[in-house]
């Protein structure tokens, strides 16, 4: 195994043996840990000392089931702290096979008129993967969706690619990283936090992998991981939410829509209420309902990597059976529908295929324009102005650029108080008003808000793992801790967070995930071990933060969600700040 | 009394007017729970996972009010 080293100052590559200290660390807890080792917390990012990280996580490769994350990780140009984003695709299990336990990119080139792309394969004569670089240039300024098809048809073979879009090449603080899909769709993104505008920032266009020939990973106690891995697959296939046409490959994550609305934690109309109208137009069940009718027949949703058997990826249908836009999830139907005041679904999946062409976060921008309707940019409900603006953000026009800053820069530039943001990043489909706890990670979280950090979403309205009130701030601060430090694992294993469904439910699926991480590395984790991990992982990051200058009192939610009361519940954002100071301090 | 239903994702196969974004009302007797209404609408008990009443989660043997707001749900997750 090693670790990939790609200067882009002179373009050339290094590699290196994997220091024992990373032994057990991959995906999330790599990426972090190499950031916090290699990259001054006072940098630039978007300058030459900034790092980008890339790392599969620990089973990813293996046939352990819905395992093809890959997570990216730098120093954020949207919140100035530490940043892992993750994706689904097969561009994970290509480095991972390949044996490159971790790829970093560093450096920046003196000439900024070019774009450069990387190409590496795997070399048989030498038993290794060699790096090649090509100009890259003819294609910037494209969109995803015009610059993709171009590199399937450049390189032989099956290839994974990771690119940016025009969001990263203007270099926002909303802009992601790509990665294809398993029908080659431009689709999947570590979307948050602008690591598209880092990865531009080094101009690197493309990263593209061709892993024939390579060897995969090695399974230290096969035995072992088999016997883990079968217990992860009988979990998931019959827990209700996760089995093969169960609320997920049925709906989507879009079914969120409808229980959030119930349970009045729907954000609408940027953050005043936690009720939408509209909102059962925008859920899951009208995204398969319209394409059963559209289509003639039940649409059931797809695996967006290899292996996953969740398969919870949607596609949105035309009237003429052709795609309008892939995928529909529930956080960019909620951040272009209700938090809009938008209820036209064939309008929303425009807006999200056009974020996926520009290489645009769906969260921040649909938050961005959210806060520009309360700045009186455009009418709440207004969805052809919408659809304009993200055109503006993409085509990089002076109105277009300033909302490419995301929801917090646009809410200074048009002088709106209610900006839903914590550290400079917007807040996601969860009301903190409505669920306390969930509003206790995004203040947390060393990401900026962001809820898959602490997904107490399960039990406070989920009923996973037990059923708690939403509207309680008590022990809450313990929970979004627990569920923080066991997400930073789960970002580490190569899982998708969707197993969290199966395997807090029924036991036995969190007893098989820990077999197959240990049937991987020859260790001997107990789940008290995962979780201790996953707090590791936290406190590298959050020191991090600390060195950059965010503290404690960062940690907070925006003053109006204290001041303002939200319908239907009428409630404030009532959590203490010493619960929110104990999240850490007691991990 | 009268309370409205609102039925989401697997659970309207069962009751075929129950289309998105259409609220069902029902005439109970007064003292009626939660458990009748899926009783009234034959919903199996092992596939309602969830009700909110009113916005507020409520287990099966709650007791309704007139006018209360119904909301039943399957086990639903997503992210
Ligand atoms: S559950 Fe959904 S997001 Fe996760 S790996 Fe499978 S298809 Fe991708």
């Amino acid at each position: 195994m090693w670790i990939l080293r790609i200067n882009m100052t002179d373009r050339t590559s290094k590699w290196e043996a994997v220091p024992e200290r990373f032994r057990t660390l991959y995906g999330r807890a790599l990426t972090s840990k190499i950031v916090a080792e290699e990259v001054p917390p006072l940098c630039h990012a978007l300058g030459p000392n900034n790092k980008l990280v890339f790392s599969a996580g620990i089973v990813t490769s293996t046939p352990a089931p819905t395992s093809a994350r890959i997570s990216v990780g730098c120093k954020s140009p949207l919140t100035g702290g530490i940043k892992e984003a993750n994706a689904g695709t097969s561009w994970g299990p290509d480095l991972a096979s390949m044996r490159i336990r971790a790829l970093i990119v560093e450096g920046l080139p003196q000439d900024t008129d070019k774009f450069w792309g990387t190409f590496i394969h795997w070399d048989k004569d030498a038993q290794k993967p060699v790096v090649e670089f090509f100009d890259a240039s003819e294609y910037t300024g494209k969109d995803v969706y015009e610059s993709y098809p171009m590199i399937y048809q450049r390189f032989e073979g099956r290839i994974s690619i990771a690119s940016i879009g025009n969001a990263g090449e203007y270099g926002y603080g909303n802009s992601g990283i790509v990665f294809n899909d398993q029908a080659k769709r431009p689709s999947r993104y570590a979307g948050r936090g602008g690591v598209g505008a880092v990865m531009a920032s080094k101009r690197l266009k493309f990263i593209v992998l061709n892993e024939k020939g390579s060897p995969g990973v090695e399974i230290v106690d096969k035995a072992l991981f088999d016997e883990g891995r079968k217990k992860m697959i009988d979990a998931i296939r019959t827990h209700p939410i996760s089995k093969p046409k169960g609320g997920l490959n049925t709906y989507g994550t879009a079914v969120l829509v409808n229980i959030l609305n119930e349970a009045g934690g729907l954000p609408t109309r940027n953050f005043s209420a936690g009720r939408f109208d509209g909102a059962p137009k925008t859920a899951g069940e009208a995204i398969f309902e319209t394409n059963k009718e559209r289509t003639g027949k039940e649409v059931y949703n797809h695996a967006c990597s290899p292996g996953c058997i969740i398969q919870c990826s949607n596609t949105l249908f035309n009237p003429d059976k052709s795609e309008r836009a892939s995928c529909i999830e529930y956080e960019s139907t909620w951040a272009l529908g209700a938090n809009l005041g938008v209820d036209d679904l064939d309008d929303i999946a425009t807006m999200v295929h056009l974020c996926n062409a520009y290489g645009l976060d769906t969260i921040e921008t649909g938050v961005t324009l959210g806060v520009a309707m309360e700045g009186g940019v455009i009418p709440f409900g207004d969805s052809k102005g919408a659809i304009q603006l993200i055109h503006e953000m993409g085509k990089g026009t002076p109105t277009g650029k300033m909302l490419g800053g995301g929801a917090e820069v646009a809410g200074k530039l048009l002088g709106v108080r209610r900006v839903p943001t914590v550290k400079g990043q917007a807040m996601p489909a969860y009301e903190p008003r409505a669920v306390k706890g969930i509003g206790i990670t995004y203040a947390t979280t060393t990401m900026g808000a962001d809820h898959t950090a602490g997904y107490t979403i399960c039990p406070e309205i989920l009923g996973v793992s037990g059923k708690q009130d939403p509207l309680s701030p008590e022990g809450k601060a313990a929970l979004s801790r627990a569920f923080q430090a066991t997400t930073a694992f789960i970002d580490s294993s190569g899982h998708c967070l969707f197993i969290a469904f199966p395997i807090l439910d029924i036991a036995s699926g969190f007893e098989g995930f820990i077999q197959e991480c240990n049937g991987v590395l020859g260790t001997n984790w107990s789940a008290d071990d995962v979780v201790a991990y996953g707090a590791e992982v936290l406190k590298v990051e959050r020191a991090f933060n600390e060195a950059a200058g965010i503290k404690a009192e960062a940690d907070r939610l925006p003053e109006f969600m204290h001041l303002e009361p939200l319908p239907p519940h009428n409630q404030v954002f009532d959590v203490p700040d010493e619960a929110l100071d104990s999240v850490f301090k007691e991990m | 009394m009268q309370v409205y239903v609102r039925l989401f994702a697997t659970l309207r196969r069962f009751v075929p007017e129950a289309k998105i974004g259409v609220t069902l009302s029902l005439e109970l007797p007064e003292g009626a729970r939660v458990r009748d209404v899926m009783a009234h609408y034959r919903l199996p008990e092992d596939e309602v996972k969830l009700a909110y009443v009113n916005g507020i989660y409520q287990e099966p043997d709650f007791v309704l009010h007139d006018q209360d707001e119904i909301g039943l749900f399957p086990p639903v997750g997503g992210g």
